[in-house]
C-alpha cells in the first residue's frame, strides 16, 4: 500500500492553472524527484504537500490519513529549502534543536538526538558554529539534520542543491541519498537538474505545465519517454524526420535508408511523416552489420568533453551529435571528414 | 589642498559653528549661576531638585512602556503585512507617517472629547486612566520611527522562508515571532526604541494638556521661572538625547556585524 498519496491535486492563482490532476501514490522509504523547467508547477506541487499552499481541487494522504486541511506546522513534514534557512540567531546545534524544543522533547533527549543528527551529517565538530561561520555546503547540511531530527513522516527537499558549487552538488546528493536509505524516510526531491534527478532517485516524476508527463525509474525516463517533452527534457536527443513508407510492418524511410521499426508498426498509415529521436550514445562512428542501419555522415564539429568526445554530424541533412568514448591510442576524427554512422532500430524513439 | 576640498571644509566649518555656537552659548550661560565664577550650581540645583527627580523617573517609565506597547503593536503588524499582506504596505505605511503630518494636539483634544469624565470611557477621571492615555498617545507620536526601524530589520532577513522553515518544524506564530523574527530584528528594533525614549522624555503637548508630571512640561516651567538652571536642564537634554545617538550608532555598527552572518 503506498504511504504518501496525492490524489488529483490542482492548483491555480487566479486564471492561471500552476498544477492540474496530479495524481502519485508514492511508497514508504522511496525517493521519488519532481523533475521539470520553471513554473511546471513541481515546487507547488512541494509546497501544498508542505502546507504552504492549500490546493484548489483534491487530497492528501499520509499512512491513510488525510491531510489536505492541516497546518503546515501539523503536518510533520521535514522541509529543506534552497537558501538553506537556517535561523542566523541560533548556532547549528540550536537549530538542529529547534523543532524538538517546539515539540517540548525533554532536554536530555534532545541533546541525544541533536547530537546523533550531527554525527549523522559528519558536523560533530560545528556543533556551536552559527550559521554565518559555515560554508553553503555545511549549511545546508545542518538544514537537513534540522529536517531530520523532528522525525519527520516525509521528507521534502526544495531543490537543496541549487545553491552550492558544483563539486559539493554531486558530494552532497550521494550523501543526501545515503542518509535517506539509513533512515529509510520517504523523501520528495524538486529539482531542474537532470543529472541530480536521473542519479538520486528511484523515481522520477518529470513535471511540465503543471502536468504530470511521465513517472518511472530514471532508466525508463531516459531510454523510454513516452512524450516528446519528456523525450527532450531528459538528456540530449537527435530528432529526424521520417516518412511512413509500410505502416503494417512498421516500415519507415530517414532520408535514402528504409528502417524496420517495431515501435511503429500500426502507426496510422495516413500520417506521413513522423519524428524519430535517438540518443547521442545510440549512435557509433562506422560501418556495423545488419540489423544495424548505416549512415554516411559529414563530420561538422568535434568537441573534446574528458573521458567523452561529442561529435556532431550532418546525416540525411540533419544535424545530430554523437558521443563517444575518449580512447587515448585514438586521434578525434578531422572536422570536414567523411564516415558512417550506425544505428539500431531498438534505439529509436517514437515522438 | 584643492579647492573642492577648501570650500567643504568651508561649509562644514560655516555648519558646525551653526549648530554648536548656540549649544556652547548655553553651556556657557548655564555655568554663570554664582556671580563672577563658572560653577556647576545651575546643574547641582537642576538635580537634586525633587521635582526633576520626579517629572524625569515619570518621563523614563512611560517611554519604557511606550516602547513596550509600541513593539506589541508595531512587531506583528509589520511582520504580517511583510508575510501575508505586502499589498497593503504602502497604505499601512502612510498611516504610520500620519502622527509626523497631524500635530499631538488633535491627538490630546480628540481623547478629552472621546474620554472624558461624563464619555462612556471616563478615562481622564482617574490618574492611571490618563497615564494609559498618555502611553496611548506617546505609542502613535513614535509609530513613524518604530514602525520603519522595525520594517527595515525585517527586510533584512529573509523572513517568508524562515517562517516557513519554522512552521514545518512545528512552531506556532508566537515562537516564530518571540523565538526567531525578534532576536533577529534586535538591533533594529533598540534603535527604534531609543528614538521612541528620545522623543518620549522631550514631549511637552500631551504631558501637558493631560496635566500629567512629566519631564517636558517641567523643562517648560523651568524656563519661565528660573534663569541659570533652564540652560542646564537643556544642556542635560541634549546629553540624554546624544547619548541616545550614541547607542543608536553603535548598534548599527552591531548590525553591520550581525547582517554577515546571515
Amino acid at each position: 500500500m503506498s504511504y504518501l498519496q496525492l490524489d488529483g491535486l490542482a492548483k491555480s492563482f487566479g486564471q492561471n492553472q500552476v498544477v492540474q490532476s496530479f495524481g502519485l501514490d508514492i511508497a514508504k522509504g522511496e525517493f521519488v524527484s519532481f523533475l521539470g523547467p520553471s513554473g511546471c508547477g513541481k515546487t507547488t506541487v512541494l509546497r501544498m504537500l508542505a502546507g504552504f499552499e492549500t490546493p484548489s481541487a483534491g487530497r492528501i494522504l499520509i499512512d491513510g490519513t488525510d491531510v489536505t486541511d492541516l497546518r503546515p506546522s501539523q503536518r510533520n513534514v521535514g522541509l529543506v529549502f534552497q537558501s538553506y534557512a537556517l535561523f542566523p540567531n541560533l548556532t547549528a546545534a540550536q537549530n538542529v534543536a529547534f523543532g524538538l524544543k517546539v515539540a517540548k522533547v525533554g532536554q536530555e533527549e534532545i541533546e541525544v538526538r541533536v547530537k546523533a543528527m550531527l554525527d549523522l551529517i559528519g558536523l560533530p565538530n560545528l556543533a556551536d558554529r552559527y550559521p554565518f561561520e559555515l560554508s553553503g555546503g555545511q549549511q545546508q547540511r545542518v538544514a537537513l539534520a534540522r529536517a531530520l531530527a523532528v522525525r519527520p513522516r516525509v521528507l521534502l527537499l526544495d531543490e537543496p542543491l541549487s545553491a552550492l558549487d558544483a563539486k559539493i552538488r554531486v558530494s552532497l546528493r550521494r550523501e543526501i541519498r545515503s542518509i535517506q536509505r539509513e533512515l529509510g524516510i520517504t523523501t520528495i526531491f524538486v529539482t531542474h537538474d537532470q543529472e541530480e534527478a536521473l542519479s538520486i532517485s528511484d523515481r522520477v516524476v518529470v513535471m511540465n505545465k503543471g502536468r504530470a508527463e511521465q513517472a518511472g525509474a530514471p532508466h525508463e525516463i531516459y531510454n523510454r519517454p513516452t512524450t516528446a517533452f519528456v523525450a527532450s527534457f531528459v538528456g540530449t536527443l537527435n530528432t529526424f524526420t521520417a516518412t511512413v513508407k509500410d505502416a503494417k510492418r512498421g516500415r519507415i524511410a530517414i532520408g535514402d535508408m528504409t528502417v524496420d521499426l517495431p515501435q511503429a508498426k500500426g502507426f496510422r498509415a495516413d500520417t506521413a511523416e513522423l519524428q524519430i529521436g535517438f540518443r547521442p550514445e545510440a549512435l557509433s562512428i562506422g560501418k556495423q552489420k545488419a540489423p544495424a542501419v548505416n549512415f554516411p555522415a559529414q563530420i561538422e564539429d568535434v568537441q573534446f568533453l574528458g573521458s567523452v568526445i561529442r561529435i556532431r554530424l550532418r546525416v540525411a541533412d540533419e544535424i545530430c551529435s554523437v558521443d563517444t568514448f575518449n580512447r587515448p591510442d585514438q586521434r578525434p576524427l578531422p572536422v570536414g571528414s567523411q564516415t558512417f554512422v550506425s544505428l539500431s532500430a531498438n534505439d529509436m524513439i517514437l515522438l | 589642498m584643492t579647492r573642492g576640498k577648501f570650500w567643504s571644509w568651508i561649509i562644514f566649518g560655516v555648519g558646525a559653528l551653526y549648530f554648536f555656537l548656540p549649544l556652547i552659548a548655553t553651556f556657557e550661560f548655564s555655568l554663570r549661576a554664582r556671580r563672577g565664577v563658572y560653577s556647576f550650581d545651575a546643574y547641582q540645583t537642576v538635580l537634586t531638585d525633587p521635582e526633576f527627580q520626579a517629572t524625569f523617573v515619570y518621563s523614563v517609565v512611560m517611554a519604557l512602556l511606550t516602547i513596550v506597547i509600541g513593539l506589541m503593536v508595531v512587531l506583528p503588524t509589520a511582520f504580517w503585512v511583510r508575510l501575508k499582506l505586502p499589498r497593503l504596505r504602502p497604505y499601512v505605511e502612510f498611516v504610520t507617517l500620519l502622527p509626523l503630518v497631524i500635530p499631538p494636539i488633535v491627538i490630546v483634544f480628540g481623547y478629552i472629547r472621546l474620554y472624558n469624565t461624563s464619555s462612556f470611557l471616563p478615562l481622564t477621571g482617574s490618574t492611571f486612566g490618563t497615564d494609559i492615555l498618555l502611553v496611548c498617545g506617546y505609542t502613535t507620536l513614535a509609530l513613524p520611527y518604530m514602525y520603519r526601524a522595525v520594517d527595515t530589520g525585517l527586510r533584512s532577513i529573509d523572513l517568508r522562508t524562515m517562517t516557513e522553515a519554522a512552521q514545518s518544524l512545528g512552531a506556532g506564530w508566537s515562537t516564530i515571532i518571540l523565538k526567531l523574527v525578534l532576536p533577529n530584528v534586535l538591533v533594529a528594533i533598540l534603535s527604534g526604541a531609543f528614538l521612541t525614549f528620545a522623543i518620549v522624555i522631550g514631549e511637552y503637548v500631551l504631558a501637558a494638556l493631560l496635566n500629567r508630571p512629566a519631564f517636558g512640561p517641567y523643562m517648560v516651567w523651568m524656563g519661565g521661572n528660573r534663569a541659570y538652571e533652564p540652560a542646564a536642564l537643556a544642556v542635560i537634554a541634549f546629553a540624554i538625547t546624544w547619548a541616545c545617538m550614541a547607542l543608536i550608532q553603535l548598534l548599527t555598527r552591531l548590525q553591520t556585524r550581525t547582517a554577515k552572518r546571515s
